[in-house]
């Protein structure tokens, strides 16, 4: 069922070699290509619209779900709607990612929305990573929506990244976090040709020592464009941090912009942002160990989004 | 091994032309263990800039190895055989230490491997290794792990730029034996620019250099003599490691 273009996206997104243990669900244009379930974890199918619903027992430990998701038919557009819910005092690891292999001539497009409901105490791992490729001049287009509810002194860690092939993007991460949840953000993402990508984060810090630091690391090659919009809200006595820090080259344009909301006189909150081109004499030292120009400037580019 | 015929450099300023460098020539023989001296501004640095590539000369030509190097590149020049520990060297985000020794060593080094170069500097190694080169690390950290990535490349010519500068004591009692062990083990040449006395008394030949040019030239016994007590050898620092030289 699933052919060779989709094994290799497989292994982009989802690392995935072989079908994965534990639980998953494969999509792949637009059908389910493949599904497990488990003692603790179950998927499934929503009956109105597109996706799927993953419940996690409470109190499972060390088990993973993995929902990778392929589009190699040109001119797809689908809209998926997948619900976590995540029980209390349980510790997984989530992955989930999208990648498109289009070389048709028409634009090939995945709106996800997840929403997560992480109950009181427990931990998660969630990794998404997106990809596209294909040398048609339809466009890849990939727009991930993010929903995160965290209850009471629960943990989540969101690590996205973005590095190669996705023509336009444009994701909208929420988040609202009781007392005690914390949510930690790693975004990494990479543009070049005319690629577009927008990200934009809500956190709203609603119960006493809730905290958050969202860090958004990227390159912006070529003649493409990013926005990073990070707003944090601090409701309560809170802490949150965020960060975006972007290198610059050709022609690509940044546009950065941390908001800080602050509601209640204990909430501490610190943003920063940097902005700037790679160092003329970072590329000259790794050309003193006998790199090119073009070899030391990837080097440097890997190394920042690594 | 490396020759300098007639070098000028000039940079263009507000005020006209200012001459850094004054028609240097200079000739580093094969297994030398040169170190480079004198006031600062003196002109040093850009001359190791020059022999690495990153400045070019205004005129005048560099051979290496019987080859015209004047118009190579850096890259070329560093794939020919010459190596550059810079006087500040450079921080990277998110490259680990071992990304850039195994970059230096040109193979993808075992972490044993790019250890051994750690701790040859005095670093210890399990430590670093993952380590990002970022502003979590010293000046002196930094430095050492600088100094290691020349050792890694292990090139018929290595230039050092003030290698002792941000390094304490106990660092530097080892960096002179770094030196020594790497003039035993090297099939090339080493250059050192440096200030201190200990550096300068392991030299083959010392070379002075003030206001762009080389002012006196010869084995250690020749110039050593004359430099010890004068401002330009002795810096406030070595004054001190002087005071600790019977320890
Ligand atoms: N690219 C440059 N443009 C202008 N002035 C320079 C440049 N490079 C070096 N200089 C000047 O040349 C002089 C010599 O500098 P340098 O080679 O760093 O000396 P040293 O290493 O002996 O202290 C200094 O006055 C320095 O400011
Ligand atoms: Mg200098």
């Amino acid at each position: 069922m699933i052919d060779q273009i989709q094994q290799r996206i497989l292994e982009e997104v989802a690392d995935l070699h072989e079908v994965p243990e534990g639980a998953y669900n494969i999509r792949t244009n637009g059908q389910m290509a493949g599904r497990n379930t488990t003692t603790n974890i179950d998927i499934v199918s929503k009956i109105d619209v597109s996706g799927i619903d993953i419940r996690i027992k409470p109190g499972t430990k060390h088990e993973s779900v993995h929902i990778p998701v392929v589009l190699s038919q040109s001119g797809l557009k689908e809209m998926v709607y997948n619900d976590f819910y995540i029980g209390e005092d349980s510790d997984i690891v989530i992955v989930a990612g999208c990648g498109i292999h289009n070389c048709g001539d028409q634009d090939s497009e995945h709106d996800g929305i997840h929403r997560f409901y992480v109950g009181k105490n427990a931990k998660v791992k969630y990794v998404e990573k997106h990809y596209g490729e294909g040398d048609g001049h339809g466009k890849r287009i990939l727009n991930p929506g993010t929903e995160v509810y965290m209850e009471e002194g629960s943990f989540m860690e969101m690590e996205m990244v973005q590095i190669k092939g996705v023509d336009s993007t444009e994701r909208k991460t929420i988040a609202q976090l009781a007392e005690g949840a914390k949510l930690i953000v790693r975004e990494r993402l990479m543009t070049h040709g005319s690629q577009h990508a927008v990200s934009d984060y809500i956190v709203e810090l609603n119960g006493a020592g809730a905290s958050a630091d969202v860090v958004s690391r990227s390159v912006a090659k070529d003649e493409s464009y990013q926005k990073f919009n990070s707003r944090l809200v601090g409701n309560a006595p809170c802490s949150g941090h965020t960060e975006c820090d972007a290198i610059i080259m050709g022609t690509a344009k940044i546009l950065a912009v941390p908001q800080l909301e602050a509601n209640n006189i204990d909430s501490a909150l610190i943003h920063e942002a940097a902005i700037g081109k790679i160092a003329g004499e970072q590329i000259i030292k790794l050309m003193t160990l006998g790199l090119t120009e073009e070899e030391a400037e990837e080097q440097i580019v890997n190394g920042f989004l690594k | 091994m490396l020759t300098l015929e007639n070098v000028s450099f000039e940079v263009q300023e507000e005020k006209g032309q200012k001459e850094i460098i004054r028609d240097m020539n200079l000739t580093i023989d094969d297994h030398k263990f040169i170190v480079i001296t004198g006031p600062n501004g003196g002109g040093k640095s850009t001359l190791a800039k020059l022999i690495a590539g990153i400045e070019k000369p205004t005129s005048g030509k560099i051979f290496f190895e019987g080859t015209d190097i004047t118009d190579m590149g850096i890259t070329e020049r560093a794939n020919l055989g010459i190596s550059f520990a810079f006087q500040q060297p450079v921080r990277f985000k998110g490259i680990q230490v071992l990304d850039l020794i195994r970059l230096a060593a040109k193979k993808n080094l075992s972490v044993a491997d790019a250890c051994e170069y750690l701790s040859e500097v005095g670093l210890c190694a399990r430590n670093y290794i993952k380590r990002e080169v970022n502003a979590s690390l010293s000046g002196g950290e930094l430095k050492r792990i600088e100094i290691a990535t020349v050792l890694a490349r292990n090139t018929r010519m290595s230039v050092f730029d003030e290698p002792e500068a941000g390094i304490d004591l106990w660092s530097f009692q080892n960096l002179i034996q770094v030196f020594e062990r790497m003039r035993e083990s090297t099939a090339g040449s080493i250059l050192i620019i440096s200030h201190q006395e200990r550096i300068l008394a392991i030299a083959d030949e010392i070379v002075v250099i003030a206001d762009g040019r080389i002012t006196r030239q010869g084995t250690r016994e020749e110039v050593l003599p004359s430099l010890l007590g004068t401002a330009s050898a002795v810096d406030a620092c070595g004054k001190f490691y002087q005071g600790g030289k019977g320890k």
